[in-house]
C-alpha cells in the first residue's frame, strides 16, 4: 500500500470524493481507516474499524480499557503499523508512510502517559517540534509563543521532569500544537488531572478546536469533559466501533452503558 | 534557570579542578602525572565512540575495537602510501570509518538494506533493527568483527608499515602522549557541545529518552539513529588515527581497546560525556599506577576488579552518582 492519489487506489469515502470532485461537489473528509487491523500474537487490538473524521472537527473516543483506543491513534499516527487496512489522510494513503512524514502532512499526538523530555529544559522541550521547520528569529517568537500558551513563561529554563503534572500535559500539548497540525490526537490529556486544570485543557482544546480549525480526536475517561468539548462521540469496544452519536445519545444508550460502564440495562442486546 | 546555572557551575569546576591537577602534577611529578593522564585519555577515547552508540541506540558493538582499526589503517595508508600529511590523514581515518559505519548501520543494525532487498522480493522485511536488542546486537557485532579481523589479515597481510610518532619529548617522555591528553579534552568538549548545544544534539537525546514521541514530533528518528552510529563509527575510527603512531599495524589491534572501552562505559553509566569522563579519570590512575608497576597484564586485571566493585556499589555507575549527587544539593538549595 503505498501513498498514492491515484483515486482508485483511495477507500471507500475518497473514491466516493473523486466522484463528487467530478460533478463539483466537495467532500471534507479529513480522516479514514479502512478495515483496520491491528494483532499483537494472538489479542487484536483493532479489529476492521472503519473510522472517519471531517476538517475541523472535534471527536472523542471513549470506551473500556483494551478497547483499542490508544492503538487506534498509533496507527494513526503510524507508531504501530497496522496488521491489515488502510488509513487515508486528506485523500491519500498514508497507510505505509513513515510517523514524521505524517506530523509534516499535518498529524500530531500527545501520548497518554506525560511524554514531555525530563531531562530537556521546558524551552528545549518547545523548541523540539518548531526546530524541524523553523530558524532564527521565526523559531525563537514561535518557542515563546508555544511555551505562554502552556502558562508556562518563567520556566524556560527549568528541567520538564520537576514541573506538575498538569504543567507537563500543558506543555505536550503546546508542543503538538505547535506543529500546526490539521489534526491533532490527544490520548487522555486530562487523566489524573485537578478540576481547575482540567477546566484550562478543555479551554485550550476547545480554544485551538474554534480559532485555529484543528480537528481533534481525544481518547478520555471523562465524560463531562467528553460532553464540555466533544461534537461527536465514538465508542470503541473489543476493537471495532461499537456506536458513534452525541454525548446525549451515546450517554442514553443502554447498550453503551453495559459495555462501559458495566451497567445491567435489562434487555439483550 | 538557577538550576541551569548550578549545573553548570559543578561542570566548570570539575574541569577546573581536573586542568589544576594536570598543572600541579607536571610540575611537582612530571613523568607520573603525564602517565596517568595518558591512561585516562587512553581509556576516554577507547570509550567514546562505544558510549555514544550504547548509550543513544541500545547496540553493544562487539566490533568497536575493529572500527579503531579501520581509522588506523585508513590513517595509516594515507599517510604511509598516498603521502597525506598525518593531520590530513588522521581526518581520512575518522571520515573512512564514519563512513564504514554508515554502511554497517544501513546494512546490519537498522536491516534496512536487506529489508529493502526483502520488500523487493518476497514481500516483506527480512530481520528486525537491531536498536535496543543488546544480546542480539553483541552476536551480530561480534560475527563482523570476527569477518573484520580477517578480512584486514588476507588483504593487507598479518601487519602494515607504522608512522614514526611525531614530536620529542618532554621529561623523558613523548610530547605526542602529552597532546593526547589536550585532544582528548577537545573531543570531549565538541561532543558535549555537539549533543547539548545543536539541534541535532537535542533530537538524538529525544530519540534516545522517548523515540515514539520523538517520531510524533516530526522527528526523523531512523536518521538520528544513522547519524549517530555513524559519528560513534567516525570517533572510534579518530581513535585509531590517533593512536596509529604508537601501535603496530596489525589485525588485532582493536582488542587493545576492547577491555578498557567496556570497562569504562559499564563503569560510567547512562551519560556519554560525565561518565565516560569520569570513569576514564578513575580507571586512568588505577591502569595507570598497576602497569607500571606489575605490568600490563596486572593493569587489565586491576580495571576489571575496579569495574566489578563499581557495579557492586554503583550500579547505575558514576553518572548515577552524579545525579544523586545533584539531586541531593538541588533539593537541599
Amino acid at each position: 500500500m503505498s501513498e498514492s492519489s491515484d483515486p482508485a487506489s483511495l477507500g471507500p469515502n475518497v473514491r466516493q470524493t473523486a466522484a463528487e470532485m467530478a460533478t463539483g461537489d466537495r467532500t471534507e473528509t479529513l480522516l479514514q481507516t479502512e478495515d483496520l487491523v491491528k494483532t499483537f500474537g494472538g489479542f487484536t487490538a483493532t479489529d476492521s474499524v472503519d473510522f472517519a473524521i471531517e476538517e475541523g472537527e472535534l471527536r472523542c473516543l471513549i470506551g473500556p480499557n483494551g478497547a483499542g483506543k490508544s492503538t487506534l491513534l498509533k496507527l494513526i499516527t503510524g507508531t504501530l503499523t497496522p496488521t491489515d487496512g488502510a488509513v487515508y489522510y486528506n485523500g491519500h494513503d498514508i497507510t505505509d508512510l513513515a510517523p514524521n512524514k505524517r506530523v509534516d502532512r499535518g498529524i500530531s499526538m500527545k501520548f497518554q502517559v506525560p511524554s514531555v523530555y525530563g531531562d530537556l529544559t521546558v524551552r528545549e522541550n518547545a523548541r523540539l517540534p518548531i526546530q524541524q521547520f523553523a530558524d532564527g528569529a521565526e523559531r525563537r517568537q514561535l518557542v515563546r509563543e508555544s511555551i505562554d500558551a502552556a502558562g508556562l513563561s518563567g520556566y524556560e529554563q527549568v528541567e520538564a521532569s520537576t514541573l506538575s503534572h498538569g504543567q507537563q500535559q500543558q506543555l505536550e500539548i503546546s508542543m503538538a500544537a505547535s506543529l500546526e497540525p490539521d489534526l491533532l490526537l490527544l490520548d487522555e490529556p486530562v487523566a489524573g488531572l485537578s478540576v481547575d486544570e482540567r477546566a484550562k485543557i478543555a479551554e485550550r482544546v476547545t480554544r485551538l478546536n474554534e480559532d485555529e480549525g484543528i480537528a481533534f480526536i481525544v481518547i478520555e475517561h471523562d465524560t463531562d469533559f467528553v460532553g464540555e468539548i466533544a461534537d461527536k462521540v465514538t465508542v470503541l469496544d473489543e476493537g471495532d466501533v461499537f456506536r458513534e452519536g452525541s454525548i446525549e445519545e451515546i450517554e442514553s444508550d443502554p447498550a453503551v452503558k453495559r459495555i462501559y460502564l458495566g451497567e445491567d440495562d435489562g434487555g439483550d442486546e | 534557570m538557577k538550576q541551569a546555572l548550578s549545573q553548570a557551575r559543578y561542570g566548570i569546576a570539575a574541569v577546573v579542578a581536573v586542568v589544576a591537577l594536570f598543572v600541579i602534577g607536571a610540575l611537582a611529578a612530571p613523568n607520573l602525572t603525564f602517565r596517568v593522564y595518558y591512561a585516562v585519555s587512553f581509556i576516554v577515547l577507547a570509550a567514546i565512540g562505544l558510549a555514544i552508540i550504547f548509550g543513544i541506540m541500545g547496540v553493544i558493538n562487539l566490533a568497536h575495537g575493529e572500527f579503531i582499526l579501520v581509522g588506523a589503517y585508513a590513517t595509516t595508508l594515507s599517510v604511509t602510501k598516498l603521502g597525506v600529511p598525518l593531520p590530513a590523514g588522521m581526518l581520512v581515518g575518522a571520515l573512512v570509518t564514519a563512513l564504514f559505519g554508515l554502511v554497517v548501520e544501513r546494512v546490519i543494525i537498522s536491516g534496512y538494506v536487506p529489508n529493502w532487498i526483502g520488500q523487493q522480493t518476497v514481500g516483506r522485511d527480512l530481520i528486525k533493527p537491531f536498536y535496543d536488542r543488546l544480546a542480539d546486537s553483541m552476536v551480530a557485532t561480534f560475527g563482523l568483527s570476527l569477518i573484520m579481523v580477517q578480512g584486514a589479515r588476507i588483504v593487507f597481510g598479518n601487519s602494515i608499515n607504522q608512522i614514526g610518532v611525531p614530536f620529542g619529548s618532554t621529561a623523558g617522555y613523548p610530547d605526542y602522549r602529552i597532546a593526547l591528553v589536550g585532544i582528548t579534552a577537545g573531543v570531549l568538549a565538541v561532543v558535549y557541545l555537539l549533543f547539548t548545544r545543536t539541534d541535532f544534539g537535542t533530537r538524538v537525546r529525544a530519540t534516545m529518552q522517548d523515540e515514539q514521541t520523538a517520531m510524533a514530533l516530526g522527528i526523523n528518528t531512523e536518521r538520528t539513529y544513522m547519524l549517530t552510529f555513524a559519528i560513534g563509527s567516525g570517533l572510534a575510527g579518530f581513535t585509531g588515527a590517533l593512536f596509529a603512531p604508537l601501535l603496530s599495524m596489525q589485525p588485532t589491534l582493536g582488542s587493545q581497546f576492547l577491555v578498557e572501552a567496556f570497562v569504562a562505559v559499564v563503569v560510567g553509566g547512562a551519560s556519554v560525556v560525565v561518565g565516560t569522563s569520569l570513569s576514564g579519570l578513575m580507571l586512568g590512575p588505577i591502569d595507570a599506577l598497576f602497569s607500571d608497576e606489575f605490568g600490563e597484564f596486572a593493569g587489565r586485571i586491576a580495571l576489571l576488579v575496579a569495574a566489578m566493585l563499581a557495579l557492586r556499589f554503583l550500579p547505575g555507575g558514576i553518572t548515577g552518582v552524579v545525579d544523586r549527587l545533584r539531586d541531593r544539593m538541588e533539593g537541599g538549595s
